[in-house]
């Protein structure tokens, strides 16, 4: 089972001199605006799911001055209210930590190659970025 | 043989998600290809829309990149998740 505090625990264990530590849980969301949600259910294309978010990883390491960075993504049959996903960030300054779990979850929301679809109690439907998600993650480049 | 691939919404709009397929001589390029699968499966258009990328040998490539009839071609609809 997938639990981001325990994920956090043994992130925060290996920690190598950082002054803080910012993490962001992911779960599945309950219900939409129409509909209960039953699950998600994730797909990835292996290996290019892992070298995507790999280099986005360095991409994250050499912009800011990090002493961890970590992220942990599930894929297949994800049941309505548990956890999807977990990143953390560990640095010596507040705001690189902050920056850098933000910036990684605007990679896996608009790039990291996933296909998610939501089960309903009205349906399926195939969950694409919106238009705010695109936004968010251009303001990294 | 090629093996192609199909994910997401994309494979529930052809009905399988691998197929080993041999391209005919024509087909040696990512646009021929879209080409001829939108033909050959009725997909109404849906293959030839750059939101679909392709990747060779799982690398996303820029169109119209080369291919040969032994690559694994994979359909990408739109990414994300989180």
């Amino acid at each position: 089972m997938f639990h981001p505090g325990d994920e956090l625990s043994a992130f925060e264990a290996d920690m190598d001199g950082a002054g803080g530590v910012v993490s962001f849980s992911g779960y599945v969301r309950p219900n939409t605006k129409e509909s209960n949600v039953i699950a998600l259910e994730l797909q990835a294309y292996s290996p290019l799911t892992e070298n995507g978010i790999q280099a986005a990883l360095d991409r994250a390491m050499k912009r800011w001055p990090l002493t961890g960075l970590r992220v942990r993504h599930r894929i297949g049959r994800i049941l309505s209210g548990e956890a999807i996903v977990f990143v953390a960030a560990a640095s010596k300054r507040r705001r690189a930590a902050f920056e850098a779990a933000d910036f990684v979850m605007d990679y896996l929301k608009t790039e990291a190659v996933f296909w998610k679809k939501e089960i309903t109690s009205d349906g399926a439907n195939w969950i694409e970025p919106r238009r705010e998600d695109y936004e968010d993650q251009k303001r990294w480049t | 043989m090629a093996r192609i691939l199909f994910f997401g919404r994309l494979s529930e709009l052809i009905g399988f998600d691998e197929r080993e397929l041999d391209l005919p001589h024509h087909v040696r390029d990512t646009q021929s290809l879209r080409e001829w699968l939108d033909s050959e499966f009725q997909t109404d258009g849906e293959l030839l829309l750059s939101i679909n990328r392709i990747a060779i040998n799982a690398q996303i490539t820029q169109e119209n990149a080369d291919l040969s009839n032994a690559d694994e071609v994979a359909f990408l609809p739109p990414v994300g998740g989180g």
